[in-house]
């Protein structure tokens, strides 16, 4: 600024902060807390750790958490398809396809998880073998479903049609919470159903989408301790409870099957919140720090060209 | 008037309405418009609300479709194909191809929220004319250089004033170079101070010489650029005038009724 123009500007504030003395006494109370709990823990020989660490990363356990991992990334990617199909078919005009995905939704989400798990491992009971042709007259092809080793098709199965009718109540409030004045901007611009779909609605219905599916990955890592209903016997709970009864020492298995479910999910938590941030995009008054430089300059620069004139 | 869509050349109107009507359910909405723009004109269409203009105007682009009388674009019947005296109902696909050179302006601007004024502006001519990414980006900083928001091309909508959004929106539907504009009351969800530099940007549009459809309660508006105002009352036109005899001795009653509260203020 040249001294002509120039007008002094008054001091920044430097107030003392405030005193947040409730937060150091709450602070004080829980860490005596958490002290006597952690000396409690590690003087009571019932968690027995040495057996804890020993087990902590035992070949078996590590790839039995593989085993869970697996069900569930299928089993979600199974019920995210679905749950989509459903939701679009629960917003289509066709009656039809409304009372259909109607249906399935009060089967699934009126009936316990563990029972259905239970009901796809008699599944071979049921039905023993499948045809493929024309039903009543052709036959062109047969499945034994007794001969093959099933247990985890049929969890991921299992888990995956119950999980569809959660995720399609989710994506249906999704869709639902876009406005109509978007559809109708793309529509006026001479896009089709389909591009106001993929490029307009549903990213915005992300927003929605993501908090509670990422809720529902959490959910169903630990929904796939319930598959021994099948039963499935390869996965983390139930490979820590066979290791536990061969050697009496359930407590620290338990600690270690406890230990890699906690891993997994605060993983999953710092994905979700990093796919939330990406999501919320525009949804803030609040500007990024590259508008902020940008105003800035723009601020700086038209001083400026003021003060030359 | 029924060969208006063979009718062939520069000259034929670019909005022709003949007998339209449109029901929601039980509730007659128009009740019969007739109605001729031609190239280049600034049509005012005002009325009380529920008149039947902002329908009017949804016709135009197919948002909503009529349920008699005949709608036609620059000689294309809207919203239907007519083979051997049968009206066939168009395929979406068909209707989207003769929305993309209809533009349209929303009251409450649409913007996407998700995209950046830049990507608002660039996304249908990428995804529905196929232009390429560069070419439109290069076309969208002319247009936010037009409506004067150079500054704001990486600003997303929540960040931006009303006047400016709907600025955006006006570059938005400018970039499929539309050959006719439709204004849905473009300054009504506006505070006072912002109307006048959305209405700058349509005033330079109407000098270009756009064809443009504005509903509007703004008589200043009206008077600087409109070449006819149409008065609407009731699902009807009540009265079709040229700026000056609308606004110097409008011959309805109801018209007469309606200036004198409007301007009272």
């Amino acid at each position: 600024m040249t001294s002509t123009t120039a007008v002094s500007e008054p001091e920044l504030i430097e107030a003392v902060p405030l005193r947040h003395t409730g937060r150091w006494i709450a602070a004080t109370i829980v860490l005596i807390l958490v002290g006597l709990f952690i000396y409690g823990a590690a003087t009571n020989d019932a968690f027995d750790w040495s057996t804890y660490w020993k087990y902590l990363f035992d070949k078996r356990i590590s790839q039995a958490a593989v085993v869970t991992l697996e069900l569930t990334v299928l089993a979600m990617i199974l019920g995210i398809v679905l749950g989509v199909t459903l939701a679009v078919m629960r917003l289509s005009p066709n009656s039809v396809l409304k009372s259909t995905a109607w249906v399935y939704l009060w089967i699934f989400r009126g009936t316990p998880v563990y029972v259905q798990l239970v009901f796809w491992g008699l599944f071979t009971s049921i039905y023993r073998q499948v045809d493929i042709g024309i039903p009543f007259a052709v036959r062109l092809a047969d499945f034994n479903l007794q001969g093959i080793d099933a247990a985890f098709t049929f969890a991921v199965i299992g888990l995956g049609l119950n999980e569809a009718a959660y995720m399609a109540e989710i994506v249906r409030a999704g869709i639902s919470s876009v406005g109509e004045g978007q559809t109708e901007a793309s529509v006026a611009l001479g896009m089709t159903w389909a591009q106001t779909m993929r490029r307009t609605v549903l990213p915005q219905a992300m927003r929605v989408i993501i908090p509670p599916t990422g809720n529902e990955v959490i959910s169903m890592l630990k929904t796939t301790s319930l598959v021994t209903a099948v039963p499935l016997t390869t996965d983390l709970y139930s490979k820590a409870r066979d290791i536990s009864g061969a050697n009496f020492r359930p407590i620290p298995l338990l600690l270690v099957a406890a230990t890699w479910y906690l891993f997994f999910t605060s993983i999953l938590m710092i994905g979700q919140y990093y796919l939330e941030k990406r999501f919320a995009r525009g949804s803030s008054r609040t500007l990024t720090n590259r508008q902020l430089q940008a105003l800035a300059d723009a601020q700086v620069e038209s001083m400026e060209s003021q003060e030359k004139r | 008037m029924s060969e208006t869509a063979t009718e062939k050349g520069a000259d034929r109107p670019m909005v022709h309405a003949e007998q339209v009507h449109k029901n929601f359910g039980a509730l007659k909405v128009l009740r019969g418009i007739t109605l001729t723009v031609d190239r280049g004109e600034v049509l005012c269409m005002v009325g009380p609300s529920g008149s039947g203009k902002s329908t009017f105007l949804r016709c135009i682009n197919h948002l909503e479709t009529v349920n008699a009388g005949r709608l036609y674009v620059d000689g294309v019947l809207v919203g239907y194909s007519e083979k051997h005296g049968r009206l066939y109902e168009l395929a979406p696909r068909e209707a989207a191809r003769q929305r993309r050179d209809i533009g349209m302006v929303f009251q409450h601007f649409n913007l996407f929220p998700h995209r950046t004024a830049l990507d608002n502006i660039v996304e249908a001519p990428v995804q529905v004319k196929k232009t390429k990414k560069a070419a439109a980006v290069t076309k969208a900083r002319d247009l936010l250089a037009q409506v004067g928001l150079s500054e704001k091309a990486h600003a997303y909508p929540a960040q931006l004033s009303g006047g400016q959004q709907q600025r955006v929106a006006i570059a938005r539907a400018l970039a499929m170079d539309p050959k006719l504009m439709l204004f849905d009351e473009p300054t009504s969800a506006l505070d006072p101070e912002m109307v006048g530099e959305v209405l700058d940007v349509m005033v330079q549009l109407a000098q270009e010489g756009m064809t443009m459809m504005v509903v509007t309660h703004e008589m200043g508006f009206a008077r600087k650029v409109s070449h006819r105002v149409i008065f609407m009352d009731a699902g009807k036109i009540v009265e079709d005038a040229t700026k000056d005899d609308f606004f110097g001795t409008p011959r309805s009653e109801r018209a007469q009724q309606f200036l004198a509260k409007i301007l009272q203020h």
